[in-house]
């Protein structure tokens, strides 16, 4: 079982995003209305968390487990892709009011009818995958 | 163990998520769900149709147990780490809500309106839904990541094409929630 440290991971980041309400929709929109400091406290504190993390990574002073350099993988760069990608994923997000891990972590806390959300997620990825090609950088 | 129950503050969720973060990394991974999307697409035979999806999926597999794990956290959670039906979302959201035709229950996260089994299955909620997925699954696979992979990944490694995907994540969001909401609902 390699992989259960990851399902442990996994059982960790899904309570913790339940706990959080994260995976709340009214909280989603509470955020785009502004009518809330919970998500952006919840985003911002991660953020800057990990940053520290990330930087300790990068200069080597933690290694993984095996005791390996953790390297940061570069994001794919592209301007139209990722302001136009990121504005149609924001469009999706107010709406399902979840992103691709509350999805999941729904379904878990007995929201069935996030899988018509998931499907359409899994639709949306196989359509970029067509058009991957075709769509500008 | 009734702190526990009750809905965290931020300043206790966030700091985990860093942590969850730190273990993805740890054990030698990035951290970032929708990747998943494309492995599911692969597992569902999509290789046949485009060579995107000609991937070994086996090689992502535990980033597929990561999902299993949110699946069964949240699952976790929901019996055995919830007691409360507090309100925590703040009034005036609420009264927006309402204004659109949605009511808040105490202690719920998804309204019935969109998300009961009856609204979910009638012609319009399904098409929401399911428009609401697609968007998602190909904003994030355009944009090159999602919440997790560029908000958090993205944004604490300094990287611009994450602040870039995340001012559209605010763009896009701010566009559904102030302007298509009151059109749609």
């Amino acid at each position: 079982m390699k992989n259960l440290k990851f399902l442990l991971v996994g059982i960790v980041f899904g309570i913790v995003l339940t706990k959080s309400e994260a995976i709340s929709w009214y909280r989603i929109y509470e955020m785009f209305k502004f009518q809330s400091f919970h998500m952006y406290g919840i985003i911002g504190s991660a953020v800057s968390i990990s940053m520290i993390f990330m930087f300790l990574f990068k200069k080597g002073s933690i290694k993984d487990y095996l005791g390996n350099q953790i390297h940061i993988k570069e994001k794919k760069k592209g301007f139209i892709r990722t302001l136009v990608g990121g504005t149609i994923f924001g469009l999706g997000w107010a709406l399902a009011g979840a992103c691709p891990g509350p999805i999941f972590v729904l379904l878990g806390n007995g929201i069935i009818s996030i899988l018509i959300v998931l499907l359409g997620a899994v639709l949306g990825a196989f359509i970029y995958g067509l058009l991957s090609k075709k769509l500008p950088n | 163990m009734d702190y526990l129950l009750q809905p965290w503050a931020w300043y206790v969720s966030g700091p985990l998520i860093a942590v969850v973060l730190f273990l993805t990394y740890y054990f030698g991974k990035s951290f970032g769900i929708s990747t998943n999307l494309e492995t599911m697409c692969t597992i569902a035979g999509a290789g046949k149709i485009s060579d995107y999806f000609k991937k070994d999926w086996k090689q992502r597999d535990w980033a597929l147990a990561i999902v299993t794990g949110l699946i069964i956290g949240g699952l976790i959670s929901h019996l055995f780490l919830t007691n409360s039906q507090v309100n925590m979302i703040s009034s005036e959201t609420i009264t927006d809500l309402q204004k659109l035709g949605f009511t808040y229950e105490n202690g719920s996260y998804v309204p019935n309106e969109l998300f009961s089994l009856e609204n979910a299955f009638t012609l319009k909620g399904f098409s929401i839904l399911l428009i609401a997925g697609s968007l998602i699954g190909f904003g994030t696979r355009y944009a090159g990541g999602c919440t997790s992979g560029h908000a958090i990944t993205g944004l604490s490694s300094l990287q611009l094409p994450s602040l870039i995907a995340v001012i559209g994540f605010f763009v896009g969001g701010l566009i559904m929630t102030w302007i298509l909401f009151p059109l749609i609902f």
